[in-house]
């Protein structure tokens, strides 16, 4: 019943000449998620990986357990010291990022051009 | 005398997850054809999600034998829904998510799902059913005709 979440991976150059790492979501964000969302997240190497932007623009579902594994990146990703944006996020989960305090740790953008400008 | 134009509609599900979608698009198809505006039609659909989840997950512990009830009424400009389970309910409500919290490992990453059901609707209360079972919440939300 829940749509498979599939993720994969883009090495970007921001204009600014930053080292983007993109992962691109597709499906439904959701408790059977946590190795698409989480797993994929860990395949970047630490060490270089400091810039890493969430491409929503094919997720139509997340639900608080979606939430919750985005949560864990940015705490992951606090830990390494690592920046995290996010964009494609429709307007109703922009609020509800907005509401759960998401944005406190993950800027968001329109999309992806917006986002690598800010870079 | 005005006339009051009731309608009820009944759904149950499976206690397994991923079905939340079912009641999902039922409570949206009830709010399009009550007039809710898209915006208020989305609100309703991630609150609904929250309430099956957590009655399939908490209420009834992921029991395939037991089903989850979700009852759509609708009274004018008003749409109630309850999601009813097999649970005990709920001893007290969760306090309110903090983010700062979580991302410093005080807290679990999890636990968005109560808090987001209150903000998104108009009223939401947990009731626990009588003799330890058919719990539920009730969730209420309201075609405002200043701004639908």
């Amino acid at each position: 019943m829940q749509t498979e979440t599939k993720a994969r991976v883009d090495q970007l150059t921001s204009p600014a000449g930053h080292a983007v790492a993109v992962l691109r979501f597709e499906g439904d964000i959701s408790s059977t998620s946590k190795d698409a969302v989480l797993g994929t997240y860990q395949t970047l190497p630490k060490a270089t990986t400091k810039i890493v932007l969430l491409d929503f623009t094919k997720v139509d579902y997340i639900n608080s357990s979606g939430i919750a594994l985005v949560i864990q990146m940015l705490i992951e990703a606090s830990n390494s010291a690592q920046k995290v944006y996010a964009f494609g996020l429709s307007a109703h989960f922009t609020k509800v990022f907005t509401m759960v305090g998401i944005t406190k740790y993950a800027g968001l953008f329109h999309d992806q051009a917006a986002a690598l400008a800010a870079l | 005398m005005t006339e009051v134009k009731t309608t009820s509609v009944e759904v149950r599900l499976p206690s397994r997850l991923g079905y939340e979608k079912v009641a999902m698009s039922t409570a949206a198809a009830v709010a399009k054809l009550m007039g809710f505006k898209e915006e208020r039609v989305e609100d309703l659909k991630t609150a609904v999600a929250e309430a099956c989840i957590n009655a399939i997950e908490h209420g009834n512990l992921l029991n395939e034998a037991l089903s989850v009830g979700v009852v759509l009424s609708t009274v004018d400009d008003t749409l109630e829904v309850k999601v009813i389970d097999d649970g005990k309910g709920l001893k007290a409500l969760p306090p309110k998510p903090d983010i700062d919290r979580k991302i410093h490992g005080e807290e679990d990453p999890r636990g968005m799902g109560m808090f987001l059901i209150q903000a998104l609707v108009d009223e939401a209360e947990w009731v626990k059913g009588s003799n330890g079972r058919s719990s539920y919440v009730r969730l209420v939300i309201r075609l405002d005709k200043e701004t639908e």
